[in-house]
């Protein structure tokens, strides 16, 4: 165990070292400085902007410079608000993003295993039919067609809810709806095929001749061992959420890091650009790593071994 | 009494052996074999939701790449008085195709208010250029999808290639191929994919590819090497191998189709996932760029306008909607068809 963590670790490094490597390089290869109104500044105004990001160092220099940064904790400063700090960007802009993903995660697997569960149970009747349709609608309509149309039609329409903003629960609502559409449909869909699986073994045949109610069964037999897959979707649905809150994000103006990241890219801010795509990295392989702990801990049919599958 | 089995009487003549020739052969098969793609073709058609999806794609694709040959309007021909028109088909008298839109509370006829003669119909409306919004969806559905298709194509090829590779191979090959797989994977698809077509100068089709392929194929390549990995050690393989068959040959005669349900599979969704991801990009600004359009660009569009018009929005979204669902539900049965046993 503890020599497959160690081993973890080292590739989440290396990981995170090469995003950082390739990251840094793609954006060298791009055109765009922070200069603003280049052809007003005189040289020595240009020299020393550029040289308070750096950039009048040679490119490996740069590399190092940022590589070394990160393991202080430093990404640079942002060139679309100079003097800010990329970290500190990011840092700020966190809260909106953790709190919708985290109340989108909630929603939508709760709301996707009993989805799923109906589905299972009912096997075959107009219920699976109308969760099975749910769910696949959830993967089919894109995260940013149903932001819109939850903006337009239970906001402003029916002015249920904030249009957009953030001050205030009543404003993570729909954008909460808008990205738990995709963790919902993909837990409803797992949980199904699971399931029905499960509920065709012996033990739940057992479970039923020794009379058990319809309840108990699903409760205590089938959904407690469909949901120990179910950890395996931590790292997808992270990556999903990841996707959703770059647009919905935007829709709703919540000040995150997807709108920043959209924004940031569309200014050409590079260190900001690669400051966030360090993060996301950084936060998918902590997840994933944190996934096979989870699973061996509470699987004890899998074995977490130091070598190599 | 007859039906009282005591009573039942046996004559000796009651029994005689039956002429074998002239009774029916057991051993023959009444029915024609069928082959693999017959087999699942079958099975594929016995499933009502995915054959109504794969009419549906049919009919999409022939819309998308043959459409322009019957519907003759250039999807980038710009009339700026005719701009904003709502959807208008000539004889339906439904609101929303009649020409007339809700302005400030009362029914107006667009088509007159902009003075066009009343020759002038735009099927599905004009956007804000006054650009046919039906040609604009369908030049956008044929982008989409050939950006799907020739990025999901690529994806294909490094994948199995790489699965196979890994598979075969074994051992230090293998558990370098394998790490290489895990570190590209544990990066958000998403991510990578902005950085690919940020550094690819922002726009055009080859970048929103290039983007795609880069980062799709792990989960192929991974499927595609347990496969390997499992049939490596049959013995049709250890009969090629001491046939003397050379390492390509098995896997391009042996391997490859035996592979082949879990290669068109995974394929099923592979596209899907490339049209969203394109639709993705495009919307929030960093894939295709005008004049091209692509069904994430009308939609990004539309919703500009999505309060007054709402009809600019709503058709390519449906499209987009309609060609997700349609893959989606036929990828599913697909599965079933390729592998009955497979558990859903």
């Amino acid at each position: 165990m503890r020599k497959y963590l160690l081993k973890r670790i080292f590739y989440l490094f290396l990981t995170l070292f090469i995003v950082a490597t390739v990251t840094f390089f793609l954006m060298k290869l791009m055109p765009g400085t922070p200069l603003q109104n280049e052809a007003k500044l005189t040289a020595s105004e240009k020299a020393s902007i550029l040289a308070q990001y750096g950039l009048d160092k040679p490119v490996w220099l740069q590399y190092f410079i940022y590589i070394g940064g990160i393991f202080k904790g430093s990404l640079g400063l942002s060139f679309q608000f100079s003097d800010q700090a990329v970290s500190y960007l990011i840092g700020s802009r966190m809260g909106p993003s953790m709190q919708l993903g985290g109340q989108a995660l909630l929603v939508g697997v709760v709301l996707g295993i009993i989805l799923g569960a109906i589905g299972a149970i009912r096997k075959d009747t107009w219920a699976d039919r109308v969760a099975t349709i749910l769910s696949i609608l959830g993967i089919a309509v894109p995260s940013f067609v149903l932001a819109i149309l939850l903006q337009y039609y239970l906001g402003l329409k029916l002015g249920l809810f904030p249009v957009a903003g953030w001050s205030g629960f009543s404003y993570t609502i729909l954008p909460t709806l808008a990205l738990a559409a995709s963790p919902l449909a993909e837990t409803a869909r797992f949980i199904r095929t699971d399931m029905v699986d499960v509920l065709s073994s012996d033990y739940i045949e057992l479970a039923k001749a020794k009379g058990l109610s319809k309840f108990g069964i699903v409760y205590h037999h089938a959904l407690r061992n469909s949901l120990i897959p179910m950890v395996t979707l931590i790292g997808p649905l992270a990556a999903a959420l990841m996707t959703g809150s770059m647009v919905v994000e935007n829709i709703f103006s919540v000040p995150g890091i997807g709108e920043q990241f959209v924004k940031s890219i569309l200014v050409n801010d590079y260190p900001t650009i690669m400051g966030v795509t360090i993060f996301y990295s950084a936060l998918l392989c902590l997840l994933l790593l944190l996934t096979d702990i989870i699973y061996g801990i509470i699987d004890p049919r899998i074995r977490l071994s130091g070598n190599g599958d | 009494m007859a039906d009282n089995p005591e009573n039942i009487e046996i004559k000796p003549g009651d029994f005689a052996p039956l002429d074998k020739q002239a009774g029916p052969d057991k051993e023959k098969i009444a029915a024609p074999s069928l082959t693999f793609g017959q087999d699942v073709w079958r099975r594929l058609k016995s499933n009502k939701t995915a054959f109504t999806s794969f009419i549906v794609l049919v009919l999409l694709f022939l819309m998308a790449f043959g459409g322009q040959a019957l519907y003759h309007h250039d999807p980038n021909a710009q009339s700026p008085k005719y701009a904003n028109l709502p959807p208008k088909i000539p004889g339906v008298n439904i609101h929303g195709l009649n020409g007339h839109i809700n302005q400030s509370g009362k029914d107006v006829d667009a088509y007159a208010q902009a003075g066009a003669s009343s020759k002038v119909h735009y099927v599905l409306g004009t956007d804000y250029l006054g650009r046919d919004l039906f040609a604009r969806i369908m030049y956008g559905t044929r982008i989409s999808l050939e950006i799907a298709l020739i990025a999901t194509l690529i994806d294909l090829t490094i994948g199995v290639g790489f699965g196979i590779l890994s598979g075969w191979k074994g051992g230090r090959v293998d558990l370098f191929m394998q790490r290489i797989i895990e570190i590209l994977s544990s990066v958000p698809s998403l991510v990578v994919m902005v950085l690919m077509a940020t550094a690819f100068q922002k726009t055009g089709m080859a970048s929103i590819i290039a983007a795609l392929a880069l980062i799709n194929w792990t989960t192929m390549a991974r499927l595609t090497r347990a496969q390997t990995l499992q049939l490596k050690n049959q013995d049709f393989i250890l009969a090629a191998r001491t046939l003397g068959e050379s390492a390509p040959k098995i896997a391009w005669k042996h391997l490859l189709p035996n592979l082949s349900s879990v290669i068109i599979i995974q394929t099923m969704f592979t596209i899907p996932n490339a049209i969203f991801f394109e639709a993705f990009l495009s919307y929030i600004g960093i894939g295709i760029s005008s004049p091209q359009a692509s069904l994430g660009t009308l939609i990004s569009d539309g919703q500009k306008n999505f309060q007054f018009l709402p009809y600019q929005m709503w058709y390519p979204a449906i499209v987009l909607i309609i060609l997700m669902l349609a893959f989606n539900l036929l990828g599913d049965g697909m599965r079933d068809a390729f592998d009955p046993k497979s558990k859903r």
